[in-house]
């Protein structure tokens, strides 16, 4: 006799948030995340299908159906097990990874209904584990060679954790004073708290891997350097943290960041609490940030909780907004003004140089460009002033140069990305690169994805070598 | 964690620092800077290198107290460790033999022109070095740059020591009857802007600008400035940059961008911190 057929839940289980009043004042996790019994119930909602089509959208391949499963039999132990097999940081891949786009599109539940809720079960599991106490296992440093890693962001921690795990001597050099690169300057506490990410690069820390910061390859030592040094191969994971300006008139008057500046300011040095933290913030009463990606959100609502009208400035519609739903949803609930199909054409400043006004111009949607978005078309004569007393431009970053300067038989491409392979392998042998470096701008999880296809390259790289 | 092994008191609010610091002591090029943070509350800051010894391992910082920051690493003493210590930053200065070069370093700027001015000796130019300061008590690194210059020239605002004035009104007069090639100027902004009026246009001027910044590998833009037109970021594009186009009217409005807020942590500092301080009189 078959089980008679369980009834489906159409929509995830909700995820517990901080109400949006409150949490515009503070800094703390907006999502709070799921208790036990929540996540045995919204467990319960995966159907554990044969073509397990969720998997399909994971760039570093968890058994999704698998840990699932585990949540659903109360095996929290085991869950985190399966998904520890791939990935080393799920506290932070559950709390940033666009699952809408990702594992749970492909979701066969969500077809009809929502999608089980991978990204809230996946953070679950880590923030259980963490709350246990992690035991991580010691890899016995099997293999006398050693690999450096330039760059202690997703990407390079990943690639790191994988190479330790097989035996070889790891060190990951970070510029930076602290590791963790755009997870630590870039994304904010209250998106991902700080505690979090040192806890999963502790865990990193305990497979053997040496992390050296204040250590900024292309100026302490060269890739070449390194290689003839103490280093078998390289690792480049040194992502995209080059800010992009819109090159304006008034552009470089006080008051006017980039989304970069702004956000290190606050994230990596804890400006918003100056001045018990020393590195001051000044935001004013009226804040515009220029952008509609996933940093001009974290800005603007950056800019929120420093206490001033914060207001985000797109040329295209809502529709065309780069940034995930779940941050546009975010932003709105708190208070953020959307002002789409507009962008500035001029800033202007005080006797002191202060921007205090921003000429804009607005737009309307035309035919669809070779992104295959509908381009913006300026509406002439619509010129209008805006009152301002600070400006982040959230409009992109580029490549980081540093290493590519300084490396001058690394190909790169005309935006100065390095050119890798799928593997990672870059024109120089020895010499492997992922992440936003090779892709642009991108997301946590494939840099993640890129680490990992990389360490294996390096791997195979290292066992044929001699 | 960096050790201070060397404290040196060089005048009023001005301190030396030996770091000891030997991947960087051996990477050091003159023209560099570092970037130190003092503890885990403390801000990024840039400070131009005056020194370094590759044998020892060691890199000299030179500063005045002016800040909540520079104020904090005054009080450290030997023994001490600096939290933060990273570098060398920036472009090395361009060292070749160009004949003769003039040095023109002002107040704490005398100690960033220090191992350029070396170096340019040591290439086998002829140096000659104008340095100035408010008053003698205030001159830094008098015997020092004489070791290295041909000629040493010394400016005072109230004529305590050398020429009563500015650096500049030295300058003027030695352009005036020698013949020079190059001249590298380093000091407060107004200093160094005076210094780009007097040295004609067809001579090439090097002046080092110490912006804000955050992280100093070119990644927050905070250090941006114009010249010639084009913004440049003075982390990775510089320090150093051709006196003679750089718009120094935005350098000096951009150095002020947080004067209120630095007004704030000095306060914080004198009401809710160390009540010693306040008994002292301070």
């Amino acid at each position: 006799m078959s089980e008679p057929k369980r009834k489906i839940i159409p929509k995830k289980h909700p995820m517990p948030n901080q109400e949006a009043e409150v949490r515009k004042n503070n800094f703390d996790e907006v999502a709070l995340g799921y208790n036990n019994e929540t996540a045995i119930a919204e467990a319960g909602r995966c159907i554990q299908c044969k073509n397990k089509n969720c998997m399909e959208g994971c760039p570093v391949d968890i058994d999704i159906p698998g840990f699932i499963k585990k949540i659903a039999e109360g095996d929290f132990e085991g869950a985190i097990k399966i998904i520890k097999e791939k990935n080393y940081l799920p506290a932070i891949c559950g709390r940033v990874c666009p699952q809408e786009s990702q594992c749970e599109k492909f979701c066969t539940i969500g077809k009809k209904n929502e999608p089980v809720a991978i990204g809230r079960l996946e953070r679950f599991l880590a923030d259980w584990e963490l709350s246990q106490g992690v035991k991580m296992p010691q890899p016995a440093l099997s293999n006398k060679k050693k690999v450096a890693i330039v760059g202690s962001g997703p990407s390079g921690l990943t690639c790191a954790a994988i190479l330790a795990t097989l035996g070889y001597g790891v060190t990951v050099l970070e510029a930076l004073h602290v590791p963790g690169g755009v997870l630590v300057y870039g994304i904010p506490e209250f998106r991902l708290p700080k505690s979090i990410v040192a806890h999963e690069i502790d865990n990193i820390s305990k497979l053997g891997v040496e992390i050296k910061c204040n250590y900024v390859v292309g100026k302490l030592s060269t890739i070449d350097e390194l290689l003839d040094n103490d280093y078998d191969a390289v690792y480049v994971g040194t992502g995209a943290g080059l800010p992009t300006f819109m090159d304006l008139p008034g552009e470089n008057l006080n008051g006017i960041y980039s989304a970069n500046e702004f956000l290190t300011r606050n994230n990596l040095m804890k400006a918003y609490r100056f001045p018990e933290y020393l590195t001051p913030i000044r935001v004013g009463k009226r804040v515009a940030v220029i952008g509609g990606g996933n940093v001009a959100m974290d800005a603007a609502r950056t800019a929120l909780r420093l206490g001033a009208e914060s207001h985000i400035i797109y040329r295209r519609s809502m529709e065309e907004m780069p940034a995930r739903a779940e941050e546009i949803e975010h932003a709105h609930e708190e208070g953020v003004i959307f002002n789409l199909l507009t962008s500035p054409i001029e800033f202007k400043g005080d006797a002191e140089s202060r921007v205090y006004s921003m000429v804009c111009q607005r737009y309307e949607l035309g035919e669809p460009d070779e992104s295959g978005r509908r381009k913006p078309v300026v509406i002439k004569g619509s010129e209008f002033e805006m009152q301002v007393d600070t400006v982040v431009m959230a409009i992109g970053q580029g490549p980081n140069p540093l290493v590519q300067q300084t490396t001058p038989d690394l190909k790169t491409n005309k935006w100065g990305n390095i050119v890798a392979d799928d593997e990672g392998r870059t024109s120089k042998p020895g010499v492997f690169a992922g992440g936003d470096i090779v892709t642009g701008a991108a997301t946590v999880i494939l840099a993640m994805g890129a680490g990992k296809k990389a360490a294996n390259a390096i791997h195979h790289y290292l066992q044929n070598q001699q | 964690m960096y050790k201070i092994i060397e404290r040196e008191v060089l005048a009023p609010k001005i301190k030396l620092f030996k770091v000891k610091a030997p991947e960087l002591a051996r990477k050091a090029h003159p023209g560099q800077f570092i970037i130190l943070r003092i503890d885990e509350k403390g801000e990024r800051i840039p400070l131009t290198i005056a020194d370094f010894d590759a044998q020892k391992g060691t890199i000299t910082i030179i500063f005045q107290e002016v800040g909540r920051t520079t104020d904090l690493l005054g009080q450290m003493n030997v023994g001490d460790f600096i939290l933060d210590f990273v570098g060398p930053l920036g472009s090395a200065s361009e060292i070749e033999n160009f004949g003769t070069v003039v040095c023109v370093g002002g107040g704490v700027g005398v100690a960033p022109v220090y191992p350029i001015a070396r170096a340019l000796h040591e290439a086998g130019n002829k140096v000659i070095s104008i340095i100035g300061a408010r008053s003698k008590d205030m001159l830094i690194w008098e015997n020092e740059m004489k070791k290295i210059s041909s000629e040493l020239y010394v400016a005072t605002d109230d004529g305590t020591a050398g020429t009563r004035g500015f650096v500049t009104n030295v300058l003027e007069e030695l352009l005036a009857k020698e013949r020079v090639d190059r001249v590298v100027a380093i000091g407060p902004v107004v200093m160094m802007h005076a210094v780009a009026a007097v040295v004609p246009k067809n001579l090439p001027l090097i002046v080092s600008l110490n912006t804000i910044m955050v992280d100093g590998t070119g990644m927050c833009g905070a250090c941006r400035l114009e010249a010639a037109g084009e913004t440049f970021f003075a982390c990775v594009d510089g320090p150093e940059f051709d006196g003679h186009v750089v718009n120094w009217d935005l350098i000096l409005q951009r150095s002020k961008m947080f004067v209120e807020e630095e007004a704030i942590a000095l306060r914080a500092v004198i009401e809710g911190g160390c009540k010693c301080q306040s008994q002292n009189g301070r």
